[in-house]
């Protein structure tokens, strides 16, 4: 590769001044964003793990605690986030064949599954303060296991909530996708942002289909 | 024998071109700059003010363990300096020294890059340092917290009276600053490399900073996660490792040090990649078995993963688990092992400089060396039931994170100062400086090693009166080591001002860094470079240099 | 006690039978790995010496050292190290292997105290009486936070965890008084929370256990204030976390309600079973009770000892080193 004249040739747009070319910046993005997605993997990993000490210890604190999460909103809420990802996967390509519009609606229509997504959660979490199931103080669950379903529900809520907050984030960003989409930046040269988003919006929903059979699902064979 | 003499580059007068300490001026330019370079100094300021703020605590320790009984502080505020002592010196100082200043500075130039991968997200990286310290000294004034950096539950969740919460919020946000530095570094490895410069002609010190960053990328969500769970359990009040609710402490412990054993290694392989660079630059050789010690870098990474638990043999593991550890702790001593024989090895047939950087390192290898064999200690099952929780675990750490990491800390600083500054420091100022704390150090913590295993517990503000003469000695090492530490201090500040201005090369070192200015541009060479020799490739590279503008 | 060979002991005497044998394994580390780094760091110092830059050697020779030496320098050491893993492991079996016949006790550590207790009875508080050449086996558990109970003259020691029995055991090889430490942080007195571990002939260990006495009932009161660390709190100055003692037995007390009460017997002896009743303005609720610890004659030598505080002067704060404690057993502890 020759020398390059920074300040006299002709660049796109969106070239940042340190990368040689959109090549290399599309490869550093996209290397970047697996990377940070290792590290939720490891983030996430820690709850998951402690999750499962626990219940290897209280099997049946945990089976009762499944037992009362809501299983039809549980399926409907995974039914979405999967939807969700097929109109970000849509995005994506969209974005690649620098096709503006229909790149804004999937990108609209991902963030509309994904507050439908947050929404059905916050009605669950009612819903679960409602029975006295919110772990500290107000806990007001009466059974023989009790304090371990307290346990089982502190996951619960970590587990969710995390999750929940990278939607929210997700969701924030996927605004700020919608705006540039709108205005035309991304096609067949530069659409490594549209492509990062997609990896995020995909890890965030793969994250949810171990949730669901972890908290919904134990013990609910026939 | 190449006909060429290095006086030709080494003493080239500096040139008149602008450079990234003077292309910009204003607070803004600093504080919100992508220039990895001034990031670079901007973590410099902020570490160092750290280091200071971790070594009064320190001193207050020394000096309150002069006598026997806790008669300078009370014990709760002993607690809180020994606690924040660690805090500070491990999450605000150790971890991000070598890689936030002198990798941040370095790496890119010696990939030939401009910058690194992500600017905008090495910001990002100060600031949430920056965030997390505020919050760190925030708890600091408003009364501190007593639970020893390692937060052992349920101490810290149930019974310590003091903020908690903060601290480890503050250490959660730090951890994401250490994150993002790793997550930089790797991809510029991956991806920003100038042509030519193939993962095995990359400096020692990019595989370093290469395998701390694997490691800073994979270790610390796992410590995020774990202070999460710690602070729910604080402010709620669930049980996750309170016993008396089903929780379970130990559960606490393997998810704490499954991230701080590893992080120990981010403290000391950026040291070792310093120690390549210098003992290359100041024996003008090729390190010996330059592969073996690239490799060793990613198998120190990969193993520190396996072995956390030898911090916890007698805290309740099963005897079979404890020996599973204590196999694995021996294998992850065999690559560093390798790099002390290498480096030793490279002097042979050397041009061997004595100068600063050089005597830094050279008392890195010793104490490195005797650092880590009093980790075998540790790893032997039976002896560390007797040695474990007490001076003999700190003065193991201390010899491999001060002894170790600090002087190839301040060896790095010295080297690479006149790169950073343009300017060169007081030679003979310097040299006092690192033999003072060569002896500085070895009077604070060999006596240590004793105080151990004759018995006295760690975190002990008071101790039984037979121990009083092993600890004034290391009071009063303690004493020469902070004059030690103070030096460079003042000289190298001096120096800024009126220190000899640099070429670009004053060492006469082979490396991408030294055939662009001190300082360097802002976009760090005029023109891309092309790597057409292999690492510390003397011969090839001295001809290569007559070649390039880069001046 | 310990054997001194300079000023400051440099070794810890050995006390157990397992001491010799970390000894060994801990005196062949040194003398290898000590040997070794000297080997290093000689070899350094003579080629950063013999190769160092001189204007004859301005540039590095490009001869290298054989390269058959990385192999050498891998194989050697990691053989070394499997050694240190095999003796040492084998160390820790036998460390956590408990003979069988051991003489049992149990422990209960708290903030920030070392309770004892032998199965015969006899309660102890920071001490611990046992025979020479018995295999001891400690069963233990915290009450609160995680605590480490470590014999550094018996060479063993062991966390002792909150909600869970843990065991450890030692067998003492000499008569004596050795060190008895919490290795584990615990809190503001962690560094207070040691004692002694005073290990007698068999003939005298039953003694002990039968029981036996010395001195008047206010200077076993004070040896009991001083065992049940009371002065640890109750200072006599201000800069303790309990009331100041002298002077109070007759005074009026002043309570954190603001009434006012005499301290008489019935103070003092509820003071010290059941702290929370009447607490003194400005003092927090932090006295531990110690219902069940003391005897009703326990309870007597403390308030002798008390009231003996009005007397000036004081009588000798200070143990004299060295002397060991008589416990003067339980005779009916109320519950």
């Amino acid at each position: 590769m020759s020398a390059i004249e920074t300040h006299e040739r002709e660049h796109h747009p969106f070239l940042q001044h340190h990368f040689e070319d959109m090549g290399q910046q599309h490869e550093a993005s996209t290397l970047g964003m697996w990377m940070f997605l290792s590290t939720e993997i490891l983030f996430f990993g820690g709850l998951f793990l402690a999750y499962a000490v626990y219940r290897n210890m209280y099997e049946a604190a945990w089976i009762e605690g499944a037992h009362h999460q809501n299983l039809v909103l549980g399926t409907v809420n995974t039914a979405v986030l999967i939807t969700s990802s097929l109109t970000m996967a849509l995005a994506v390509y969209f974005s690649q064949w620098g096709r503006r519009i229909a790149t804004f609606f999937c990108l609209v229509a991902t963030f509309i599954l994904g507050s439908v997504f947050l929404i059905i959660k916050a009605v669950e979490y009612h819903a679960h303060f409602e029975e006295g199931l919110l772990p500290g103080a107000y806990f007001t669950y009466h059974s023989a296991l009790a304090p371990k379903v307290e346990l089982f529900m502190t996951f619960y809520f970590c587990m969710t909530g995390l999750h929940a907050l990278h939607m929210v984030i997700g969701a924030g960003l996927l605004i700020y996708f919608m705006r540039r989409a709108w205005r035309g930046d991304f096609g067949p040269e530069y659409y490594s942002p549209v492509e990062i988003m997609g990896l995020y919006w995909h890890f965030v929903d793969i994250v949810w289909i171990f949730l669901f059979p972890l908290l919904y699902l134990i013990g609910r064979h026939a | 024998m190449t006909s060429v003499t290095y006086h030709d580059v080494r003493l080239m007068e500096p040139a008149q071109t602008r450079n990234y300490l003077n292309v910009d001026y204003g607070f803004f330019s600093w504080l919100l700059t992508r220039d990895h370079k001034r990031i670079a100094i901007l973590y410099m300021i902020s570490v160092s003010i750290m280091f200071i703020l971790g070594g009064f605590f320190a001193m207050m320790m020394r000096l309150e363990l002069l006598t026997p009984e806790g008669d300078l502080l009370t014990s709760d505020t002993y607690n809180k300096f020994f606690t924040l002592h660690g805090i500070v010196m491990i999450f605000f100082f150790l971890i991000p020294s070598i890689p936030a200043i002198l990798g941040n500075f370095i790496l890119p130039i010696q990939l030939g890059a401009k910058d690194l991968a992500f600017p905008r997200i090495n910001l990002l990286s100060w600031y949430l340092y920056i965030i997390g310290a505020v919050i760190g000294l925030y708890v600091i004034i408003v009364g501190g917290v007593d639970t020893g950096w390692t937060f052992y539950t349920p101490f810290s969740t149930q019974y310590s009276n003091t903020h908690v919460f903060g601290t480890t919020f503050g250490a959660f946000i730090v951890g994401f600053s250490s994150i993002l530095t790793g997550l930089n570094f790797i991809v510029t490895v991956h991806r920003m490399r100038a042509p030519g410069l193939t993962w095995f002609r990359l400096p020692l010190f990019v595989w370093a900073i290469y395998a701390t960053s694997l490691v800073q990328l994979l270790a610390t969500p796992v410590l995020a996660i774990t202070l999460v769970m710690l602070m729910v359990e604080r402010i709620a009040g669930v049980g996750i490792f309170d016993p008396a609710l089903g929780g379970d402490p130990l559960l606490y412990q393997h998810m704490f040090w499954f991230y701080s054993h590893p992080a120990v290694y981010i403290m000391i392989l950026p040291a070792m990649g310093v120690a390549s660079e210098v003992v290359a630059a100041f024996t003008r050789k090729k390190i010996f078995g330059y592969k073996f010690v690239a490799f060793s870098s990613l198998a120190i990474a990969f193993l520190g993963f396996l072995v956390w638990a030898h911090h916890m043999f007698v805290a309740g593991i099963s005897v079979y688990s404890a020996m599973i550890f204590s196999f694995l702790s021996m294998f992850v001593a065999v690559p560093s092992a390798i790099k002390v024989f290498n480096w030793t090895a490279t002097l042979y047939k050397g041009s061997v400089s004595w100068q600063t950087p050089m005597l830094y390192i050279l008392g890195f290898i010793g104490l490195f060396t005797i650092g880590g064999v009093t980790g075998i200690f540790l790893a032997s099952l039976g002896i560390d039931v007797h040695v474990t929780d007490t001076y003999f675990v700190v003065a193991h750490f201390h010899y491999i994170m001060v002894g170790g990491a600090v002087m190839a800390y301040f060896a790095g600083l010295h080297y690479w100062w006149p790169k950073i500054s343009g300017r060169m420091y007081p030679e003979w100022w310097a040299r006092l400086g690192a033999l003072l704390v060569f002896v500085g150090f070895n009077l604070t913590f060999f006596p240590q090693f004793i105080l151990g295993y004759v018995g006295m517990p760690r975190r002990y503000h008071a101790y039984a009166p037979e121990f009083q003469v092993l600890n004034v000695m290391s009071t009063a090492g303690a004493s020469v080591l902070a004059v030690g530490y103070f030096l460079p201090l003042v000289y190298l500040l001096w120096s800024l001002r009126f220190g000899r201005k640099a070429g670009p090369n004053p060492w006469g070192a082979v490396g991408l860094e030294w055939t662009t200015s001190s300082p360097p541009p802002k976009e760090n060479f005029h023109e891309t470079p092309v790597v057409t020799w292999d690492a510390y490739d003397y011969p090839a590279m001295l001809k290569a240099m007559g070649e390039t503008q880069n001046v | 006690m310990i054997a001194l060979v300079a000023p400051f002991p440099l070794f810890p005497e050995q006390a157990s039978t397992i001491a010799p044998q970390t000894d060994a394994l801990f005196i062949f580390l040194s003398v290898v790995t000590g040997g070794m780094s000297l080997l290093i760091f000689l070899t350094i110092f003579y080629l950063a010496v013999v190769y160092r830059r001189r204007p004859d050697n301005e540039l590095a020779q490009e001869e290298e050292a054989p390269h058959s030496l990385e192999i050498a320098w891998i194989i050697v050491p990691f053989i070394f190290f499997m050694s240190c893993f095999v003796w040492g492991s084998w160390l820790y079996f036998k460390i956590s292997r408990i003979p069988d016949n051991p003489l049992e006790v149990y422990a209960t550590g708290k903030q920030w105290m070392w309770k004892f207790q032998h199965p015969t009875g006899q309660r102890e508080i920071n001490t611990l009486h046992v025979p020479v050449n018995r295999p001891i086996k400690i069963t233990m558990a915290s009450e609160d936070v995680i605590h480490s109970l470590f014999f550094p003259y018996f060479r063993v020691k062991a966390d002792v965890l909150p909600n869970r029995y843990r065991t450890m055991w030692f067998q003492a090889t000499k008569t004596g008084r050795f060190h008895i430490f919490c290795a584990e942080y615990c809190g503001t007195s962690h560094s207070g929370m040691v004692g002694w571990v005073d290990v007698m002939e068999p003939t005298d260990y039953q003694k002990w256990l039968a029981g036996g006495s010395e001195g008047s009932l206010a200077s076993q009161g004070e040896k009991l204030f001083q065992k049940l660390a009371c002065n640890t709190c109750h200072t006599e100055d201000t800069t303790g976390r309990g009331p100041i003692l002298k002077g109070l037995y007759g005074s009026r007390v002043t309570l954190s309600d603001n009434s006012e009460v005499t301290a008489d017997e019935n103070y003092i002896r509820e003071s010290i079973l059941n702290p929370q009743a009447k607490l003194v303005r400005g003092f927090g609720p932090i006295m531990p009770t110690f219902q069940g610890q003391v005897s009703e004659d326990e309870l007597l030598k403390l308030l002798a000892y008390v009231k003996s505080l009005n007397v000036a002067p004081a009588l000798s704060r200070r143990e004299p080193a060295g002397e060991p404690v008589p416990h003067t057993p339980a005779k009916e502890t109320k519950r």
